[in-house]
């Protein structure tokens, strides 16, 4: 029934919105047996009501008109919309903001701050406070510790409650570090700062709670499922030419 | 064409009437723009009374092209059916965006062909003395764009009819509207000049002549606004014996120039006109596929006629 609206780094808001990996790696790839038929490609999917773009901030008031329509309907749905810290600084983005809150829209604003736009570290584009920004628009916000999986957890399901209950759009502005290079290996960051980052990641630190050989064993099962998709789905392709 | 009628209905009264009508019949539609609520309904009026019977389902929205678009493109993803008003079509370019790169890929872009019903309807051209940033026909901006259709009636279609006809395609539809043509009575047969539809599925191209006996001395192509200079022109024309035939589609982009070529072929002279700026403009491409279907029977280069590329 509710909606995700992903942005232009979504794989893991589709695995979580319950997606599976095999059609998932199979579009990155552009393979037809993809979730699109590989014509979305890693950026652009949709599956049920899992929606995508490349467009950073572009699918803001996509989002929010969702979130309208859903509201008319009566259908008692909740649209998240997954944005980065660098898609702030779109203005379309507080346009959004500002039709979401006029309009009371049953809408989750969720802001992965990940201290990097690209190779632009936050503090060389962001004026003022990042945080904050809905808030002159009288959005309530919850900042909080990204990297906190169970803190994470216990904010969204209040956030998504409060907006199901009729009380308009929320933010969760959750502060953590982008890992990752942005796209290829073209990462010109220290390795000794991520590495440090690296200590104090969502999943390194939820790993403290649970037994050590099981999240081993999972990893490796992870590991090893991701390279049996990968050879399949290369395997078929040189089968079909 | 229509039956006569005793009251020549306008341009603009025909798009109310058709807004009020889909209104009414489809809870699907709704309306968003800037200043559509009465009793000011909308800033050329054409949502006039559409406030006070759909309160509901007519949103008055914040000077936000680009989010209102894109809020409407959200609305119409979900099933519902908006109209969106954009003041002026120069303002168009704020919401392009919303337009290209969510509205009309959304259609393809999931590898599946997903049904996005959004008519964006804008008023452009000059002639009401707005200068640069309000007169300008800004259509151009968007021909050749996959998935997007632009529509622009004449005077001499059924801009109420081609309205409707545009919601009912279910897929994204640039309506454009020119805002000279407003006032104007909706243009029928009479005099010396003929009126007649070609095609009409889903978008009519309209043809005019000035003549009932001979063949054309030279086909004109043009859309929307020009059908207000091109009426008088032709009459103007049959007095000096001067045979016209003007051709008028609706639907710019993508041009079907299938009605068009027998015409073409027929007269051997074509002159395209349109108010836009010359250059990379919808002449060319009439122009290409005129050569491309009818080259061996045109007697003299196809001509363009469009404004100066410079400010208005």
């Amino acid at each position: 029934r509710d909606i995700v609206c992903s942005n232009h780094r979504g794989h893991g808001h589709f695995l979580a919105f319950g997606g599976a990996a095999k059609p998932l790696i199979a579009e990155i790839m552009g393979d037809p047996s993809g979730i699109c038929g590989g014509i979305g490609g890693s950026q652009h999917i949709q599956f049920g009501n899992f929606y995508s773009n490349g467009i950073l901030g572009g699918m803001s008031p996509v989002a929010a008109g969702m979130a309208l329509a859903e509201k008319r309907k009566g259908s008692g749905a909740v649209v998240v919309q997954f944005l980065g810290d660098g898609a702030l600084a779109e203005g379309i983005v507080s346009e959004a903001f500002n039709m979401a809150a006029l309009w009371s829209l049953p809408i989750l604003f969720v802001v992965e701050s990940n201290g990097f736009a690209q190779s632009t570290p936050t503090a060389l584009e962001h004026a003022g406070n990042l945080s904050q920004r809905g808030a002159s628009y009288g959005i309530p916000i919850a900042e909080l510790d990204g990297n906190d999986v169970l803190g994470v957890h216990q904010a969204a399901v209040a956030a998504v409650r409060e907006t199901q209950a009729g009380g308009g759009p929320r933010i969760l502005f959750m502060n953590t570090y982008r890992l990752g290079p942005h796209s290829k290996g073209d990462d010109p960051r220290d390795p000794q700062e991520i590495a440090r980052h690296a200590e104090v990641a969502p999943i390194r630190r939820a790993r403290a709670g649970l037994d050590a050989e099981w999240c081993d064993a999972v990893d490796r099962k992870i590991a090893s499922e991701v390279a049996q998709i990968v050879g399949e789905i290369r395997n078929a392709r040189v089968a079909a030419q | 064409m229509n039956a006569p009628v005793t009251t020549p209905i306008t341009y603009a009264k025909a798009l109310n009437a058709a807004l009020i009508a889909m209104m009414r019949e489809d809870e699907r539609v709704h309306f968003l723009g800037e200043d559509i609520l009465d009793p000011y309904g909308g800033a050329f009026k054409i949502s006039k009374g559409l406030s006070t019977a759909y309160p509901d389902r007519v949103i008055t929205t914040p000077i936000s092209e680009a989010g209102f678009t894109g809020l409407a493109t959200g609305m119409a993803l979900r099933g519902l059916r908006p109209i969106v008003e954009i003041m002026f079509g120069d303002f168009l370019a704020i919401a392009a965006d919303q337009i290209v790169n969510h509205m009309a890929k959304f259609v393809t872009m999931y590898g599946r062909t997903i049904e996005v019903p959004i008519v964006v309807r804008t008023p452009m051209g000059g002639g009401r003395g707005y200068g640069a940033t309000h007169s300008q026909s800004l259509e151009k901006l968007f021909f050749g764009t996959p998935n997007l259709m632009v529509v622009a009636p004449s005077h001499a279609h059924d801009p109420g009819r081609l309205l409707r006809d545009a919601v009912a395609l279910a897929r994204p539809v640039l309506y454009i509207e020119h805002k000279m043509l407003y006032p104007e009575s909706l243009l029928e047969s009479g005099g010396s000049l003929t009126v007649e539809t070609l095609s009409g599925d889903p978008f009519p191209t309209v043809l005019m002549k000035n003549f009932s006996r001979g063949a054309a001395d030279v086909l004109i192509v043009a859309y929307g606004g020009m059908s207000r200079l091109l009426a008088p022109l032709a009459r103007q024309m049959a007095d000096e014996e001067i045979n016209l035939a003007i051709v008028l589609p609706s639907c710019l982009s993508p041009l079907a120039v299938d009605p068009i070529l027998p015409l073409a072929a027929e007269c051997g002279r074509v002159l395209v006109v349109e108010e836009g700026t010359s250059g990379f403009d919808w002449g060319a491409e009439v122009a290409a596929q005129i050569y491309a279907g009818a080259y061996r029977r045109l007697k003299a280069p196809i001509a363009r006629l469009a404004s100066r590329p410079e400010i208005i």
